[in-house]
């Protein structure tokens, strides 16, 4: 059983989650002043990466509160969770090769 | 479909719990505060807490939500103090009386019946009582409060119910062995 840490109600399994994209998208204050080509950018391209990624994950089956998360997209370990509004937290290279693991 | 549900086997009872009318209360945390306190209760209750008094019994569901069950008996008075209370403080109060029931369950036979429902553990240790949360029952949301070693209160959707109370009354019946 696969758990993720809410990190209002503690370790829950991961079936009381869904998932919600990339994390720390930050929508173009004013829609107008862009390009297609940004506004494009901003709808659609994300990073994918194959490694460590930020995401948003909400408590669907819980408290039903959004918040986001460190996984590794290889091993589906999650390095931690943090609360929305708060910074991308910095992973020192024990905990990231921990995830890899 | 029956409003009263029954099961009885050995080890294990469902029943239809009492009447209350149902509250789901969104605010910020210092606005729940002030809810409970205007409620009669000291404060909201922490996380994943329950707290009672009078006619008001408060689950903590959420940082951001509470649900509220009321004896019909005293509702009248505790949401006019709440209304008093809350009065141009930006919240959301829903009822919410007829879209769920709630069912008792009691017996030595509960933990393992409702082990076999949910990911959680309900053992005493992990699950104590007054811890209440949202969760997921078999594939239906369901809430689960547990009101005493042996008893558990569920507070699920009403049309959930006849699915939530058979897979329960197998789950009892395989635990009996
Ligand atoms: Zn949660």
């Amino acid at each position: 059983m696969l758990l993720i840490r809410c990190p209002y109600c503690g370790d829950r399994a991961e079936i009381e989650f869904a998932n919600g994209g990339e994390a720390h998208i930050a929508r173009p204050a004013d829609p107008m002043t862009q390009t297609d080509e940004e506004w494009a950018q901003y709808l659609y391209m994300r990073d994918n990466p194959k490694g460590l990624i930020a995401e948003r994950w909400r408590h669907a089956h819980g408290c039903n509160r959004f918040f986001n998360a460190l996984r590794d997209t290889r091993t589906d370990r999650f390095v931690t969770t943090y609360e929305m509004g708060q910074p991308r937290p910095e992973i020192d290279a024990a905990a990231a090769a921990e995830a890899a693991r | 479909m029956s409003d009263t549900m029954q099961l009885a086997r050995s080890g294990f009872t469902l029943a239809t719990a009492a009447d209350r009318r149902r509250f789901v209360l969104q605010a910020r945390p210092g606005t729940l505060d002030a809810a409970a306190r205007a409620l009669g209760l000291a404060e909201a209750p922490a996380m994943l807490a329950t707290a009672s008094g009078g006619a008001v019994t408060a689950l903590r569901l959420g940082p951001q939500e509470i649900l509220l069950l009321l004896d019909p008996a005293g509702a009248g008075d505790s949401l006019a103090a709440l209304r008093t209370g809350l009065d141009a403080v930006a919240h959301s109060l829903v009822e919410v009386s007829d879209r769920q029931v709630g069912l008792d369950l009691s017996g030595a036979l509960v933990e393992p019946a409702l082990a076999s429902l949910t990911s959680i553990d309900v053992a005493l240790p992990a699950f104590p009582v007054g811890m209440a949360t949202r969760t997921l029952l078999g594939k239906a949301d369901g809430v689960l409060w547990r009101t005493g070693p042996e008893q558990f209160r569920l507070e699920i959707w009403r049309s959930f119910a006849p699915y939530i109370s058979g897979l329960l009354d197998e789950a009892a019946r395989d635990a009996a062995f």
